[in-house]
């Protein structure tokens, strides 16, 4: 079990705003943080990791990593840590990148196994892709065999296939260590197949906690469909008005009355949803 | 031409890159943790230390020679204190002019160091500290193979800067041959007694030798760039 309850003032882009955490999380479990950027999420990794300071208290276990009297330093916390920016040693190996945490070579080789990486663990990180250089990351951070696990967006500067790529052996790695994990995502698919449990930040408070399925689906009451998107633009056409909507990375037209067009700005984000029809689903 | 060459006095050469030796080694050792500190810190008296690091750059060499010789000699306390205890005097021998160069020099090592470990990547840093690494081994071995140039550089340019001096020295040390008559106090003292051809071979001794120093630095850290900048170009 592991127990988070801290406070901490930051300055924000707009105004100062405080960080206000208290969370309780399973051993084992799997949790995606998740909120628009400004909202606390890496402070709150970075904390946990001793990386910054905060009042309060966190507790691993039966150890106290912070409270009123200490602090421990990060090199004494049973910790991994995947960076956005992957953050690998550029002057070693790829092996030696996980063996300067750890010299376990057998577990070294085993990651790497897993990761299918063996065949470049002699090589420097710049000559690898950004991928492989995240794989490597996420290996190194295994290798102290954490008791917990961060990261910090780690898959959010990869491209989609290297990221389901990835997201796999994140699962397998989980699967096998059983290490608790944090993960800070935006991206609700990636956040539904890896996460058993989200909690959204908002302000540095947070907002919503729940399984992925409830608190990612956004449909509620009769509907059976609803998305989240953009208004990029109004249209009249005739008598109609058409709205052009971006949800996700795909642009949509919808009819929509007077009344609606008026009430609707440019740029702001909005709900489609639709109650009774039947889909056509159809592979690609 | 030969002839000049075998009859030239090399002390005050092999003096010069004495003196650069042990104070590039001494320099490299004591500037590490300050530069580190500098470049992690974000302390208030930040400022007021990189001012009176860079100082040795704006001041005449004449101004800080002045103080050094006042701050050593046996009338201050410091000089007295070494004097009494340890019998060693601190001015106008060699252990003076090391202690001059030091101070004359810091800033061609500071500098270079501050922004060698201001160029690492923060988060590589932090994730050695996360992998249990202690400050000095990351240090070790994490910021200083990644800081090549910078490291070429600084150890390179102090010495080479310390060859050059001139003023420090001969305030701080005069000219006692093979105790303090470094190679650019001897071209000054050829050039007063119209010594001029000792004087071109010692001044285009320098040169050349000043001219292959920096172009090694150069081509080293132009090789180093491309190195580093992986395959992404």
């Amino acid at each position: 079990m592991i127990k988070i309850n801290i406070n901490k003032k930051l300055q924000g882009s707009q105004a100062d705003m405080e960080l206000s955490i208290n969370l309780s999380i399973k051993e084992g479990e799997f949790l995606a943080l998740s909120g628009k950027s400004g909202s606390g999420k890496t402070t709150l990794l970075r904390i946990i990791a001793g990386l910054e300071d905060a009042n309060g208290e966190l507790d691993v276990g039966e150890e106290s990593w912070l409270n009123s009297t200490m602090k421990l330093s990060p090199q004494k916390r049973a910790i991994g840590f995947v960076f956005q920016d992957y953050a690998l040693f550029d002057n070693m190996s790829v092996l030696d990148n996980l063996l300067y945490v750890k010299k376990d070579k057998e577990l070294a080789e085993h990651l790497l196994g897993i990761t299918e990486l063996s065949e470049l663990k002699n090589r420097l990180p710049n000559t690898l892709s950004g991928g492989q250089k995240q794989r490597v990351s996420l290996c190194r951070a295994m290798m102290r065999r954490p008791k917990l696990l961060l990261m910090d967006e780690p898959l959010s500067a990869l491209d989609p296939q290297m990221r389901t790529k990835l997201q796999n052996e994140i699962l397998t790695l989980h699967r096998e260590f059983n290490t608790t994990t944090i993960m800070v995502s935006h991206d609700p698919s990636e956040i539904y197949r890896l996460a058993s449990r989200v909690v959204v930040l908002e302000n540095g408070k947070i907002t919503n906690d729940g399984k992925p399925k409830d608190v990612l689906l956004r449909t509620s009451g009769s509907q059976k469909f609803s998305f989240r998107g953009e208004l990029l633009d109004i249209k009249k056409v005739d008598v109609i008005f058409i709205a052009i909507i971006a949800i996700g990375q795909q642009l949509v037209e919808v009819v929509v009355s007077e009344h609606e067009a008026q009430n609707l700005k440019i740029g702001d984000a909005i709900d489609v949803s639709t109650k009774a029809f039947t889909p056509i689903v159809s592979a690609v | 031409m030969l002839e000049m060459l075998q009859t030239i006095e090399f002390a005050p050469f092999l003096l010069s890159f004495k003196l650069a030796g042990l104070t590039t080694i001494i320099l490299f050792t004591l500037s590490m943790p300050l530069a580190w500190w500098l470049s992690q810190t974000s302390s208030r008296s930040k400022p007021v230390l990189e001012a009176i690091t860079a100082l040795p750059i704006v001041l005449p060499p004449s101004v800080l020679g002045f103080y050094i010789l006042i701050a050593l000699s046996q009338n201050s306390p410091i000089g007295a204190f070494f004097y009494e205890y340890f019998g060693i005097k601190l001015v106008f021998n060699f252990t003076g002019l090391v202690i001059a160069s030091s101070f004359y020099s810091l800033p061609f090592m500071v500098q270079p160091l501050q922004s060698g470990f201001e160029s690492i990547n923060k988060n590589m840093l932090e994730a050695s500290y996360i992998s249990g690494k202690g400050k000095f081994e990351t240090i070790l071995k994490v910021a200083l193979p990644n800081m090549k140039p910078a490291l070429i550089t600084a150890i390179i340019v102090t010495f080479a800067h310390t060859v050059g001096e001139f003023g420090v020295v001969l305030m701080v040390g005069g000219s006692i041959p093979g105790e303090t008559k470094v190679a650019s106090v001897a071209i000054y003292e050829m050039v007063e007694i119209m010594d001029y051809d000792s004087a071109h071979i010692y001044s285009g001794l320098m040169l050349i030798m000043s001219f292959l120093v920096l172009l090694s630095v150069y081509i080293f850290n132009h090789k180093n760039n491309n190195k580093f900048a992986g395959f992404h170009r």
